[in-house]
């Protein structure tokens, strides 16, 4: 075992569904289960973590934070799906809003099942990322890692990535469904851009 | 202090200063938490953070930051060697100072609205902790005078009998110098999140590996100043100096520990004051006696 995996630095993002994952993921963070055995310190800045955990279903708007937050994170790292909804969507997957799992944004690593996860699991599963964390770790000593390949965006999500504003969307929307009260909300979102 | 000692100082400092830093760090690590009812990380955990971080990727906003946290690396270097060979204080305090100008710079040198505000905050801890820092010089020289930290060999009473209010101001301040709670306001080891991380906030990989090991230096050099008020006559008193320096280290966990963070503009007031207080008595205290002893 290599330094690497002696000290992996959590990142945590809970993007929605019940917030039941995030309340354990903080839960594995306190002296009862005390991570810090491991040299798991959980840190609040993408640029300093190892390991990303996330909670929760994905929606569109989350989809260009979640990227945004993984890309400023420096290789070697790790993505761990906590919760069955951080998996596949759980319960919310066929909500219209929904997408599904942290895979429709970004790469996973491992997945860690349970509705709402339990600690341990999420102990295990991070323990499980050390093992890829290794991996790739040895790969970029030796020059070859290729970062993996981002799944294809929503179209919502697409537009916002390329720079195009929330409101944007929403008013194009607006425009689209052609109702007429609404009409002035547009008009406002657009001389704010002037 | 002759040249060769300095050298030797300077190698023997490089060598040994993260080592002793590492471990205790590791130290307050697993102190820390079984203070909170925890297990706590392995003794070497600190040194695998920093082996870690080295090995990570490596980008930076602005590329000069490397360049000055290396700086304040070997600033921190040499001021402990100089403070260890028995050199100038003050100049070990004005060395120790640009190390953590330099730090601050390198903050602001990404332009990141959190790491100017960690920038900021650290310029707030280093005005409140440098008078106190340059009086104790200032001390040092009335009770035994010489600047040479090598003079207190030459005491026949330690310096905590001669100066013992200035001990408590340093005491005092010393606490923002160790980034602990309730003066950790730039950044802090706990786990716990801030404004994103502090001032380190665009500092990644090796860069943060680099804070790290200039942290561990640091924390030799201000345990040292510690030491220095209880060394008098031969190097014997040495083991004084160390066993009390590891029990301020032990009271810095403690209060770390109880203590819960103050906003920046009470440390700001505090350490004035106790540095006003501190000092005024002790020259109060100075005439006093050279009055008398007339």
């Amino acid at each position: 075992m290599s330094a690497v995996s002696k000290s992996p630095w959590v990142l945590h993002y809970d993007a929605s569904s019940c917030n039941g994952c995030d309340i354990e993921v903080l839960a594995a963070l306190t002296p009862l289960y005390d991570v810090e055995r491991f040299g798991i310190i959980n840190t609040g800045n993408p640029k300093h973590a190892d390991v990303f955990l996330i909670t929760g279903s994905v929606n569109e708007l989350q989809v260009p934070i979640i990227r945004q937050l993984y890309e400023q994170m420096l290789e070697p790292k790790v993505v761990v799906a906590c919760g069955i909804c951080a998996c596949t969507g759980g319960v919310f997957k066929e909500c219209y809003n929904t997408l599904g799992g942290v895979d429709v944004a970004i790469p996973v690593d491992v997945y860690a099942p349970g509705c709402a996860v339990r600690p341990e699991t999420i102990i295990d599963a991070v323990v499980a990322g050390l093992g890829v964390l290794e991996e790739k770790s040895a790969l970029l000593k030796k020059g070859e890692l290729v970062s993996p390949e981002m799944p294809p965006l929503p179209s919502a999500a697409d537009k916002m990535v390329q720079g195009e504003r929330v409101s944007d969307t929403w008013k194009n929307n607006i425009a689209a469904a052609g109702e007429a009260p609404l009409a002035s909300v547009a008009a406002t979102s657009s001389t704010e851009e002037q | 202090m002759t040249l060769l000692s300095f050298g030797i100082a300077l190698v023997a400092f490089t060598v040994l200063g993260p080592v002793v830093g590492c471990l205790l760090t590791g130290i307050d690590r697993i102190i820390s938490a079984r203070m909170q009812g925890r297990v706590g990380p392995p003794l070497l955990q600190p040194y695998y953070d920093v082996v870690k971080l080295l090995a990570k990727e490596k980008r930076s906003l602005n590329g000069v930051q490397g360049y000055y946290l290396v700086i304040a690396l070997l600033m921190a270097i040499v001021s402990g060697a100089l403070f260890f060979a028995g050199g100038n204080l003050l100049l070990v305090v004005f060395l120790i100072g640009l190390s953590t100008l330099l730090f601050i710079v390198a903050a602001y040198s990404t332009r990141s609205p959190y790491a100017e505000i960690g920038a900021q905050r650290e310029i707030i801890q280093v005005l409140a902790y440098e008078p106190m820092i340059i009086l104790m010089s200032v001390f040092f020289f009335y009770a035994t005078g010489s600047f040479n930290t090598s003079a207190v060999f030459e005491l026949s009473l330690p310096l905590i009998v001669l100066i013992p209010l200035i001990f408590a101001g340093f005491l005092f301040v010393i606490t923002i110098k160790l980034r602990k709670s309730p003066f950790d306001l730039s950044f802090s080891h706990h786990g716990h999140q801030e404004l994103v991380k502090g001032i380190t906030t665009e500092m990644s990989g090796g860069n943060l590996a680099i804070v790290e090991i200039t942290h561990w230096y640091e924390n030799v050099l201000f345990l040292g100043y510690a030491g220095l008020f209880f060394v008098w006559g031969g190097p014997l008193t040495l083991i004084v100096a160390v066993v009390v320096a590891l029990a301020v280290y032990f009271l810095e966990i403690v209060i770390d520990n109880t203590y819960a963070r103050v906003k920046w503009q009470p440390m700001l007031r505090w350490s004035w004051i106790v540095t006003l207080v501190c000092t005024l008595a002790s020259m109060a205290i100075f005439t006093v006696l050279t009055v008398l002893s007339v």
